[in-house]
């Protein structure tokens, strides 16, 4: 065992004052039943820095902010009045920003270099006093750290003074040297070939290096692929990289594979792209679509001069492991997918949607049978990524106007946490087009951004595994959002306009291992020199190296006539560049290392030899019931109780801790109106040049799925094109993405479900005329562990597709947002309400009250395409001749929940009759109200423009059913002129709000 | 008359340079986007220009406390320049995370001349979040600000998570006896947050949103003007819209912000 690393010094900063976090800590411990009296912090730097005392000294006063901090140097902060002290800090080889920030202002003030790895460790102390006991402090303890990244240390007030405080220790990484290259022998039996598949190459004490997440099948083509063509055995290298490039997460194997006799082209090819292909096509010379499928994101015609482009990511079992540290990483790697969009594209907006278990259900799971297993329990998971969404996109200057949160307890073995950028970028850079990268015989392969340490190692392939206890921990990485967004300006606002590249892609999933080889596609080969790659710190093997998904890098390829600006560039913006290779056409990829070619393989074999599968599926016997209830009785309360529903109820918390005003290009927000109602859809002006807006909006309905899966994806397409129409945009300049998450996708009975989606896909897109641009899925988001008393469990996501929405609005000042403007306003219902509550909130609502679980039914919404493309049109030109003064898009909790959120948003009665609804055959008040029947809006009309308006939608279902009032008094009378609901703004609005206030 | 140039720094996280830059623009100045190391590089860059802009951002992360590490930066290799350059008939602009930087450089309030030691602090939030929303603030009509000139009161998006302001009493004395602080928060009826929330988003000591120089060619502040400037970007514009629509009036192109950057282009003619 090494010795543990101590530091030189230890300056600790502290407040003169009260520290407000201190505060904040106890009140958060004091809401979860702890008895908190008060929490003092310090901010501890270990240096292991040779300098004298002085300079030590003027070195920690420009770590504290003097006027409210002091420090000390080498001497413990003792606080007055505490009982025990928890020290918090990373685990070697953890990305530590802080740490990172200060070894860079210490450089800059000693003007020496510092060393990368040793020199500079941050810790966080939290001083307690209270009622509490060794017990206690460790379950606080508990709370604060998640030991997967962290590292803790407790001490009494009697141990610290006795040891001096909390100590000198530092997490310098010690890894035994690198064991080299190991030939991998496939000269062995077929069990013996699926367990080197699934649990991954032996090391040589006997242990596993995790999985290859390769079947026999691939395996077999593998072997024979070695030992015909190269005539030799692959080395440990060849094999992870031919893992990361076949897995799940890179090649899309099951949307890859033959579904059926019937779809020999399989989901993508068949449902997806085609839908895309076909409507292209059908829009002629109107086809807005400027790159689809091939790049990072997908693009489209922004204007004449500029694409906008958008791509939506899921980052889930990370995000599982540790929520903050997956959801930062998220974002902040989804935004590399607009930065490595065509030859780079600035982000100018994110999107964020997350599925979650109920917060406050506190019943353990365990991964396997112990204690220490226990699953993060859905608050820290909400908090954790809810926190990691806000530092990522935040600190990276990108609004974040857009998303959404949905809770049901089958996320809680795995959340999903959805991410999306869009980017804007000039058709146009250094007089050639954006879109085409070309990487070219001869081009250095540079690296820039971050350095490369062991975080991430088989990310790709733990995506295709369910997560359990042989997850490794190095999946899990913390993002750095300063260091990309350094890297980021210097390519797309100045490297890209200067044309000092050829091409550039994102390190993500497989880290270069996938990254140069599919750069490498545009030219046909490659030549690395392994040592050449900047690392974290020493020992990584070289796959470790080659497959790492270190975070912050981006690879380019640059001719040698520009290396030397590209790189000076770079090193004057504080961003490392590396040459680590050339771009080829040899048509094979080509790895040394120390001299050693220790990679070798046909570039076709890596790209193209992964065999294809054909997959059957199954329709599943089981029966769904009908649900029957009858009316309630007390519609009051019920209206109450949907409000506060956690897949109903405001958001607000964090709708206001994501900046969504940075970069000046906010034009409708996520909380609209005096009332702040969180909206389903939002409006951004990327070019503040450009009276253009882009309109972001999502639809997604999961509790449908356990009906049928067709009309769940078609309600999902429906509602993120409408949500998207009731802000401004047009369904003619409006283009859809799909993310679908899945189940235990081995299943037949799961492929089926998935097979079911994709033909609405297609059917929905084409009949709306709104293409694909990009997509991604993931489709093993299950839970094999333990219940609370060790009982094997089997937890399952609900199948879930994300149908995400980019359309383009030609004038910002038509976008209508959803809150009710002036008394005396007609309130108009659009579009059919049918008897739909399959599926519903509003079951699930009954059925939790009367049962105690879920009501799901029978009755889904159904989507009338042809109908609803006509209204959508005619709401299309109501807005644009300025008619509507606000407009909600109906969807979950249906109109009542609609009409709730315009009269808040306006802070606002109303009055509402259902009778007032044409043609209506149901005779029931609940369904007329929470019925999720789709292509439907809740309009109000200035008074003055009742004839247009009305003129605009002749011969379409469109029903005048109440008036905006003065005051605060909100009524809906019932089919028999009953008034049903009777309540205030005031009240609805406490109902809406007060579910998440406390988060 | 020519055109005053502004120089709006960027790097390292800031993040605001850009629309920033088409404020000044749009008020009629020529700007600039320079990034530190090339002002490093190249100090006396900063001569030519009249206006220096630290915009809003996250300058190495807030790490270490918002806006610290950029003022070290700029301590440990341009405080000579920097020192020059407000001895001219100079303006210097710091929004945000800008004014977290001019705060910790000192040269916000500047009651004792140019030494580079903060004298106040902009620290933790009230509530400990990130908080992103629009406020109203009053102008100190008494406060000698040039940024401020003719501005009664805005409305106006902050978005920031340490932004609550403190000075130790015998500072805060100097800062309101001499009437530096140039904005403070206000209740939608134009009386004072009294440092409730959310009216006063951060827990600010005396409500304050903004400070400025003894001379008022040196303004800091919370909100954010550029993300103000234009009637599209309120938070209300589409009530107000249907509003005016309703009266026969045409629909605003400007808001409130963009008078700041006017008031100081004009300072120049």
């Amino acid at each position: 065992m090494p010795q543990p690393s101590i530091a030189k010094f230890r300056i600790e900063v502290f407040y003169k004052k009260d520290d407000p976090r201190g505060a904040a800590v106890g009140d958060k411990f004091n809401r979860l039943g702890y008895s908190i009296d008060k929490v003092y912090l310090a901010d501890n730097y270990l240096l292991d820095i040779d300098v004298n005392e002085n300079d030590i000294k003027s070195a920690a006063e420009t770590l504290i902010q003097p006027v409210t901090q002091n420090y000390s140097i080498n001497n413990p902060y003792n606080p007055e009045n505490f009982d025990y002290c928890i020290e918090i800090g990373f685990l070697p080889g953890v990305t530590d920003n802080i740490s990172h920030t200060v070894r860079e202002s210490l450089e800059d003030f000693f003007k020496k270099k510092l060393d990368n790895e040793k020199s500079v460790f941050y810790t966080t102390c939290y001083f307690f006093k209270g009622n509490l006991n060794p017990d206690i402090i460790y379950s606080i303890g508990k709370e604060l750290y998640n030991p997967l990244i962290h590292r803790i240390k407790i001490l009494s007030k009697s141990e610290y003074i006795s040891n001096g405080g909390m100590g000198y220790e530092i997490p310098v990484v010690h890894i035994a040297e690198d064991s080299g290259v190991d030939l991998v022998n496939l000269s062995i039996d077929d069990e013996s070939m699926q367990i080197l598949g699934r649990e991954g190459i032996a090391n040589s004490d006997g242990t596993r290096r995790g999985p290859l997440a390769l079947d026999l099948l691939s395996m077999n083509i593998i072997k024979e692929y070695f030992h015909n063509k190269e005539k030799r055995e692959p080395t440990d290298i060849e094999l992870e990289s031919i893992a990361q490039t076949w897995s799940e997460h890179c090649k899309h194997t099951i949307f890859a594979a033959a579904i059926d006799d019937d779809t020999p082209g399989g989901i993508y090819k068949s449902y997806i792209r085609e839908a895309t292909a076909r409507i292209r096509k059908e829009k002629g010379d109107k086809d807005f679509c400027v790159s689809v499928f091939t790049d990072n994101s997908g693009g489209i015609d922004f204007d004449e001069d500029f694409i906008i482009s958008d791509k939506v990511e899921t980052h889930n079992s990370p995000s599982a492991l540790d929520p903050f540290g997956g959801a930062i990483t998220g974002i902040v790697g989804v935004n590399r997918d607009s930065i490595g969009f065509g030859m780079g594209a600035k982000p100018v907006a994110n999107r964020f949607g997350f599925c979650f278990a109920d917060p406050e259900d506190e019943v353990p799971v365990y991964k396997n049978k112990s204690e220490d297993s226990k699953l993060l329990s859905p608050r820290r998971i909400m908090e954790g990524v809810v926190h990691g969404v806000n530092a990522g996109g935040n600190t990276s200057g990108i609004p974040t106007p857009q998303g959404f949160i949905y809770f049901d307890k089958r996320y809680k073995g795995k959340p999903l946490v959805f991410v999306g950028t869009i980017g804007l970028m000039p058709k146009k850079t250094a007089g050639r087009s954006s879109v085409e990268k070309n990487a070219m015989d001869g081009d250095n392969i540079i690296v820039v951004g971050g350095r490369v340490g062991k975080d991430g190692i088989h990310g790709a392939t733990f995506s295709s595994e369910a997560l359990s206890s042989g997850s490794p921990a190095t999946a899990v990485q913390i993002g750095d959002p300063i260091t990309q967004k350094k890297l980021s300006d210097a390519i797309v606002k100045e490297a890209r306009d200067a044309g000092l590249y050829n091409s550039i892609t994102d390190n993500g999933a497989g880290g270069l291992s996938c990254s140069v080889a599919e750069m490498a596609k545009e030219c046909g080969g490659f030549v690395v020199d392994l040592e050449n790659i900047p690392l974290k710190y020493h020992g990584l093997s070289p796959w470790q190296v080659w497959v790492s998904e270190s975070q912050e890098r981006m690879t380019l390829s640059v001719p040698d006539s520009k290396t030397d600006e590209f790189i000076s560039l770079m090193n004057k913006r504080g961003v490392e560049a590396t040459i680590i290779g050339k771009f080829t056409s040899s048509g094979r990829g080509v790895v040394r290392y120390k001299n050693n070619e220790i990679f070798n393989l046909d570039l076709d074999f890596l790209h193209d030899g992964l065999p294809k599968r054909n997959l059957y599926t199954e329709k599943p016997e089981a029966e769904i019931k009908f649900a029957a209830f009858r009316e309630p009785e007390d519609l009051n309360e019920v209206f109450h109780n949907m409000l506060s529903r956690l897949n109903i109820c405001s958001f607000e918390y964090i709708s206001s801790q994501y900046d969504h005003e940075v970069q000046g290009g906010s034009v409708t927000k996520p909380l609209q109106g005096k009332g702040r109602v969180n909206s389903n859809v939002s409006v951004i002006r990327p070019l503040l040049s450009s009276d253009r807006g882009v309109v972001l909006s999502q639809g997604l309905y999961p509790s449908y799925s356990d009906i049928d899966t067709y009309w769940m994806a078609a309600c999902s397409i429906d509602t993120a094109i409408r949500n998207a129409v009731s802000a401004g945009a047009s369904i003619d300049h409006l283009a859809i993405l799909d993310n679908f998450c899945w189940c235990d996708s081995n299943n037949p009975f799961r492929l089926w479900q998935l097979k079911n989606a994709a033909k609405a896909c297609y059917d929905f897109a084409v009949a709306y005329g709104t293409p694909y641009i990009s997509g991604k899925d993931s489709m093993f988001n299950d839970f094999k562990g333990y219940d609370e008393d060790f009982n094997e469990i089997n937890i399952s996501i609900p199948p879930t597709l994300l149908i995400s929405s980019l359309g383009v609005m030609k004038d910002i000042t038509k976008a209508v947002t959803i809150d009710f403007k002036f008394p005396g306003d007609l309130i108009y219902l659009v579009g059919i309400t049918g008897d739909e509550t399959g599926g519903s909130e509003y079951n699930a609502y009954i059925g939790e009250k009367e049962q105690n679980e879920k009501f799901t039914g029978t009755n889904i919404p159904k989507v009338n395409a042809g109908l609803s493309k006509r209204i959508y049109k005619a709401m299309e030109k109501a807005i644009d001749e300025r008619l509507a003064a606000s407009c909600i898009s109906i969807e979950r909790g249906g109109l009542a929940v609609a009409a709730a959120k315009s009269a808040i948003a306006g802070m606002l009665g109303c009055e509402i009759k259902l009778s007032k609804i044409n043609n209506n055959d149901i005779q029931r008040n609940d369904i007329l109200l929470y019925s999720e029947s789709q292509g439907r809006f809740l309009v109000s009309v200035n008074p003055d423009n009742k004839g247009k308006f009305e003129q605009i939608f002749s011969g379409l279902p469109v029903h005048m059913i109440g008036t905006v009032k003065p005051g605060a008094v909100f009524t809906i009378e019932g089919i028999a002129g009953k008034k049903i609901i009777n309540t205030d703004i005031p009240e609805i609005d406490y109902n809406y709000k007060k579910k998440l206030k406390k988060y | 008359m020519t055109k005053p140039a502004t120089l709006v720094l960027t790097g390292y996280g800031i993040n605001c340079e850009e629309e920033t830059a088409f404020a000044f623009n749009t008020a009629g100045s020529s700007s600039k986007i320079i990034h530190i190391n090339d002002l490093i590089e190249n100090k006396n860059i900063l001569n030519e220009f009249q206006i220096l802009v630290f915009p809003g951002g996250f300058s190495y992360g807030d790490d270490t406390g918002s806006g610290k590490a950029l003022a070290n930066r700029m301590k440990n290799n341009l405080f000579e320049e920097i020192k020059r350059f407000i001895e001219r008939d100079t303006l210097t602009l710091g929004i945000c995370n800008g004014f977290q930087v001019l705060v910790n450089l000192g040269l916000l309030p500047l009651l004792d001349g140019f030494d580079g030691t903060a004298q106040t602090a902009l620290e933790y939030n009230k509530s400990f979040r990130y908080q992103c929303r629009w406020v109203d603030v009053m102008v100190e009509k008494d406060s000698p600000s040039i940024f401020t000139k003719n501005i009664e009161r805005m409305h106006i998006p902050v978005a920031h998570g340490e932004g609550n302001f403190y000075a130790p009493e015998g500072t805060i004395d100097k800062i309101e006896s001499m009437n530096l602080v140039s904005m403070r928060y206000i209740k939608s009826d134009g009386t004072r947050a009294q440092t409730e929330f959310p009216f006063n988003p951060n827990g600010s000591m005396n409500d304050i949103a903004s400070i400025c120089s003894p001379d008022g060619r040196i303004l800091g502040m919370m909100p954010h003007p550029e993300r103000g400037m234009f009637f599209t970007q309120r938070d209300d514009w589409t009530l107000l819209k249907e509003k005016y629509i309703r009266e026969g009036k045409d629909i605003p192109v400007y808001s409130d912000g963009i008078t700041l950057f006017n008031n100081a282009v004009n300072y120049f003619k």
